[in-house]
C-alpha cells in the first residue's frame, strides 16, 4: 500500500484526494425548496392543532377557569360549568386495563412470531397483525358490544364477587355491562398489534450469535428467552408498551360503542360507567352548543397535549433501542 | 451467564430418595390418574347420565388404571434420556454413599449413535414427538376434567370462565408432568410455550371472529339495492333502502384525502431520507408523534379551522383524514425509500445527474411499488374511521355528490349513526354497512400485500 501510495504521489504532486462538491443547479434548489416545504407540513398542523384548539378552547375554559376545568368533575353546559378531571381518570383507568392486557399478549405474540412459529407461518402472522391493525375501530366496537360483551360480564362477575376486596374491583351488586373494564379490554386488542409489532422489531435487533450461544450452552428455549432476548429488548417492550398506551388513550370510536359514558370518576372497573375524554366528544358534539363545543375542544386539546407527550416519551425510548427505523 | 447459574440450581426430578419408598416419580402419576378418573366419573354421570354406580366405579377404575400404566409407559418411553443417577444406583458403586459432589445434579444426555460418515448428517433441532403429544392430551383431558367438576360444583354458566380454568388447570398438569419426566427447567420452557401458542391461537381466533360475526350479521342484507338506493325514501322501520350515499362519500373524501396526502408524504419522506438537513431529526420526532395523534383531534383540528368559513363538507372529512394519513405514509414511505440501493444513487450522481433528477429518474421509479402499497395501506386505515367524520362531515340521509358546500355521508358514518338506534332495520343496515367497509379494507390490504410481494420478488432477483 505504502510503496503504492508512494508511486502515485511520484505520479503527479496535484493528486491530492477529490472532495466531492455539489453544484446545486436551479432544479436541486426548486427541489429542496419543495421537499422542505411538505416535510414542514407536518410540524405546521402540529402548531396549528395547538393554537387554534386553544384559540377555541377559550370562551369554555374562560367559563369554567382553567383551574376547575382541570380539578372538578362536572359538566353542565347550561351554567357553563365544566370540569374533565373525571373523564381524564377514567381515560387513564382503561387506557391502564388495555395496556394490563395488552403488553403480555403483545410480547407473547411478539415471541410467538419471532421465535416459536414454523418459519412457513411468519409472514401469515405477520399480516394477521397488520390486518387487525388496519381493522377500523367501529368494527371493534361493534363486536365488542354485540358479541364480547355477554362473554366478559361473566368474567367481571367472578373478579367482583370473589376478589371483592380489591377496592377497584368492588360491584355490590350494580350492573356490570358497559364497564370501564369491556372497553378496556377492546381498547386492548385495538393496540395489540403496535405493542406486537414495535416489540418484534425490537427483539429482532438482538444479536443472533447471543441466542444461539445460550441454546448451545444447553438453555432451553424459555431460559434463552428470559435471559438473552427479555434483557435486551426489555427497555424496547416499554417504550413499545408507552405507544400503546398514548393509542389507547385516543382510541375514540369503540369505547363510545361499549362505555356508558359519565363525568364522576368511577373506579370501580367492573361497573357500568367511566370516563373517556375521546368518547365523549364523539357522542356529545352533535348535539352541542357553541359553549358546550368550545368546552369538547378544551377537552379534545388535554387530551392531544396527554397522547402527544406520551408518544414522544415511547418515540424516545424506542429509536434509543432500535434506531432510527 | 445466566443460564448457567439456572442449570444448577435447579434439581432434577431423578434426585429422590434412593430406597425409592415413595418417591415424587410415583406420587404425580396417581394425583393426576386420581384426577383424571373424578374427571370421567364426574363427565359419566353429568354428560352421559349414567346412574348404575357399579359402572361408573368399574369406569373410573379403569380410568385409575389406565392413567397409571400411560404414565408408566411414558416414563419407559423416555428411552432416549438416560438417567445417570439411577445407573449408577442399580451397579456396585464403590464410592456409594456418594459425597456431595457426587450428588450434583444429574445429567440427562441423549445416548450417541454410532458415528459413521454414512450418518453424520447435520443434527435436526428436536422437534414435536409422541411423548409430547401424550403428554398435552393428558394435560388437557386432566384440564378438562378439572373445570367440569369446577363447572358442577359451583354451577359455573359461562362458557369463557370454563375455557380459562380449563386452560390453567392444563397448564399446571403439564408442568407436573413434564417436569416428572424431564426436569424443572424443561418444565416451565413446555408451559411457557404452551402460553405464547396459546396466546398466538387466541389474537388468530379473535380475528377471525369479529369477521365471521360480522360476515353473519351483514351478509343476509347484502343486495344489489344496498348499493344503487340512500335512505332518503325509506323510512326507519321500512325495509329496503341502501348506503349508495354513504359509499359516494366515503370513496370522494378519501379519494381527495389521498390526493392531498401522497404527494405530501412522498416528498417529506424525500426530505427525510434523500436531503436529511438539519431539520430531519425533529420532523422526523414530529411525524412519529403525530401517528398516534387521536382520531378525534384531528377531526377537532379541522373542526377548528374549516368549518367556522366553510361549513360542514365532505372536503373538510378529506382534510381530517389526510392529517390522519399523512404521517402513517409518511413512514412508510422513508422505510421504502431506505430500500433503495445506494449503488444506484451513486452510479446517477457519477453520471453527472444532478440531485433532482435522480430522485425523480432513479429513487422515485426504483421504489414505486412500495410507495404505492404504503399509500394503499394509508387508505385501509383512513377508510374506516369514524371519530373524525362526526365533526367534519357530519352526515346525511341523501345522495350528495359534491364534497363542497353540505354535509355529506360516508360508510362510516352510515354505519356510527345506524347502529346506536334501537330499531332492528337500522341495525341490519349498520351490519350490512360494516360488512361492506370490512370488505374494502380486505380488498385495500391485499392489493397492497399482492404489490409488495412482487416488487420484493422482483428486487431479489435483480439483486
Amino acid at each position: 500500500m505504502a510503496v503504492q501510495g508512494g508511486e502515485l504521489a511520484a505520479a503527479g504532486a496535484e493528486d491530492v484526494p477529490f472532495t466531492p462538491v455539489d453544484i446545486p443547479t436551479g432544479g436541486d434548489r426548486a427541489y429542496v425548496i419543495l421537499a422542505t416545504a411538505a416535510a414542514s407540513v407536518s410540524l405546521i398542523i402540529v402548531g396549528a392543532t395547538t393554537f387554534f384548539l386553544l384559540d377555541k378552547a377559550r370562551p369554555a375554559l374562560q367559563s369554567a377557569g382553567v383551574w376547575e376545568f382541570f380539578t372538578t368533575s362536572v359538566w353542565n353546559p347550561t351554567v357553563g360549568r365544566f370540569g374533565v378531571l373525571g373523564l381524564m381518570i377514567g381515560t387513564t383507568i382503561i387506557a391502564a386495563i388495555a395496556m394490563v392486557i395488552a403488553v403480555p399478549l403483545g410480547v407473547a405474540m411478539a415471541l410467538f412470531i419471532n421465535e416459536y412459529a414454523p418459519a412457513k407461518m411468519r409472514s401469515p402472522l405477520t399480516s394477521m397483525i397488520d390486518l387487525l391493525a388496519a381493522l377500523p375501530s367501529l368494527i371493534f366496537g361493534m363486536w365488542a358490544f354485540f358479541a364480547l360483551q355477554k362473554h366478559l360480564t361473566p368474567i367481571a362477575n367472578f373478579f367482583s364477587t370473589r376478589l371483592a376486596v380489591v377496592p377497584f374491583m368492588r360491584a355490590q351488586g350494580q350492573s356490570l355491562t358497559q364497564s370501564s373494564f369491556i372497553a378496556g379490554v377492546v381498547v386492548a386488542v385495538m393496540t395489540l398489534p403496535i405493542v406486537t409489532s414495535v416489540s418484534r422489531d425490537v427483539m429482532a435487533q438482538v444479536p443472533r450469535e447471543q441466542c444461539e450461544g445460550a441454546l448451545a450452552l444447553g438453555s432451553t428455549r424459555w431460559a434463552m428467552i428470559r435471559s438473552v432476548i427479555l434483557p435486551y429488548a426489555r427497555s424496547g417492550i416499554v417504550g413499545a408498551s408507552l405507544l400503546g398506551f398514548g393509542r389507547a388513550l385516543g382510541e375514540t370510536i369503540a369505547v363510545a360503542l361499549v362505555l356508558s359514558i359519565q363525568f364522576r370518576a368511577n373506579t370501580h372497573i367492573f361497573t357500568t360507567g367511566g370516563g373517556s375524554i375521546a368518547a365523549h366528544i364523539a357522542t356529545s358534539f352533535g348535539e352541542a352548543g357553541p359553549l358546550e363545543r368550545s368546552a369538547l375542544v378544551a377537552a379534545g386539546l388535554a387530551l392531544f397535549l396527554l397522547t402527544f407527550l406520551v408518544n414522544f416519551l415511547a418515540r424516545m425510548i424506542v429509536v434509543r433501542t432500535v434506531g432510527e427505523g | 451467564m445466566s443460564v448457567d447459574t439456572e442449570r444448577e440450581t435447579t434439581t432434577p426430578a431423578s434426585t429422590a430418595s434412593p430406597k425409592g419408598v415413595l418417591s415424587k416419580r410415583d406420587v404425580v402419576p396417581t394425583i393426576s390418574a386420581l384426577i383424571a378418573a373424578t374427571g370421567v366419573t364426574v363427565l359419566c354421570t353429568t354428560a352421559f347420565g349414567m346412574t348404575n354406580v357399579i359402572a361408573v366405579a368399574v369406569v373410573a377404575f379403569i380410568t385409575f388404571v389406565a392413567m397409571l400404566w400411560l404414565a408408566e409407559y411414558l416414563r419407559e418411553g423416555d428411552d432416549d434420556h438416560v438417567d445417570l443417577v439411577a445407573a449408577e444406583l442399580t451397579d456396585d458403586d464403590p464410592n456409594w454413599p456418594r459425597t456431595e459432589t457426587a450428588s450434583a445434579p444429574a445429567l440427562k444426555v441423549a445416548p450417541e449413535p454410532e458415528w459413521s460418515v454414512e450418518n453424520d448428517q447435520p443434527m435436526r433441532r428436536r422437534n414435536i414427538r409422541g411423548t409430547d403429544v401424550v403428554e398435552a392430551i393428558v394435560a388437557l383431558g386432566a384440564g378438562y376434567a378439572f373445570a367440569e367438576l369446577l363447572r358442577i360444583a359451583t354451577r359455573m354458566q359461562s362458557l369463557v370462565g370454563f375455557g380459562i380454568w380449563w386452560g390453567l388447570a392444563a397448564l399446571f398438569v403439564l408442568f407436573l408432568l413434564v417436569r416428572d419426566r424431564a426436569d424443572t427447567e424443561a418444565a416451565i420452557d413446555r408451559v411457557v410455550a404452551a402460553c405464547v401458542w396459546g396466546a398466538g391461537v387466541a389474537i388468530a381466533a379473535v380475528l377471525v371472529w369479529m369477521i365471521a360475526f360480522v360476515v353473519a350479521k351483514g351478509l343476509p342484507k347484502l343486495t344489489a339495492t344496498f348499493f344503487t338506493q340512500d335512505l332518503s325514501k325509506v323510512g326507519p322501520l321500512t325495509p329496503g333502502g341502501g348506503a349508495k350515499h354513504a359509499i359516494i362519500g366515503t370513496i370522494e373524501q378519501v379519494a381527495i384525502a389521498t390526493i392531498v396526502v401522497v404527494p405530501i408524504a412522498i416528498m417529506t419522506a424525500v426530505y427525510l431520507n434523500e436531503i436529511g438537513g438539519r431539520m430531519s431529526k425533529p420532523i422526523r420526532f414530529i411525524v412519529d408523534a403525530m401517528s398516534g395523534l387521536p382520531s378525534i383531534v384531528a377531526g377537532l383540528l379541522v373542526f377548528t379551522v374549516f368549518i367556522p368559513t366553510y361549513g360542514f363538507s365532505g372536503f373538510a372529512a378529506a382534510i381530517a383524514l389526510a392529517v390522519l394519513m399523512l404521517p402513517t405514509v409518511t413512514r412508510a414511505s422513508e422505510l421504502i425509500l431506505r430500500t433503495v440501493p445506494d449503488t444506484l444513487r451513486e452510479g446517477a450522481l457519477a453520471l453527472g445527474a444532478p440531485r433532482w433528477r435522480l430522485v425523480q429518474k432513479v429513487v422515485l421509479p426504483t421504489a414505486l411499488a412500495g410507495l404505492v402499497t404504503a399509500a394503499i395501506l394509508g387508505v385501509a386505515r383512513a377508510i374506516g374511521e369514524t371519530a373524525p367524520m362526526l365533526l367534519t362531515a357530519l352526515g346525511s340521509q341523501h345522495t350528495v355528490t359534491s364534497p363542497f358546500g353540505q354535509p355529506q355521508s360516508d360508510l362510516p358514518l352510515f354505519v356510527w349513526s345506524l347502529i346506536r338506534v334501537p330499531n332492528k332495520v337500522q341495525n341490519d343496515r349498520a351490519w350490512t354497512g360494516a360488512l361492506v367497509l370490512i370488505m374494502l379494507v380486505f380488498v385495500l390490504f391485499i392489493t397492497a400485500r399482492l404489490i409488495a410481494g412482487r416488487s420484493a420478488r422482483r428486487l431479489r432477483r435483480t439483486s
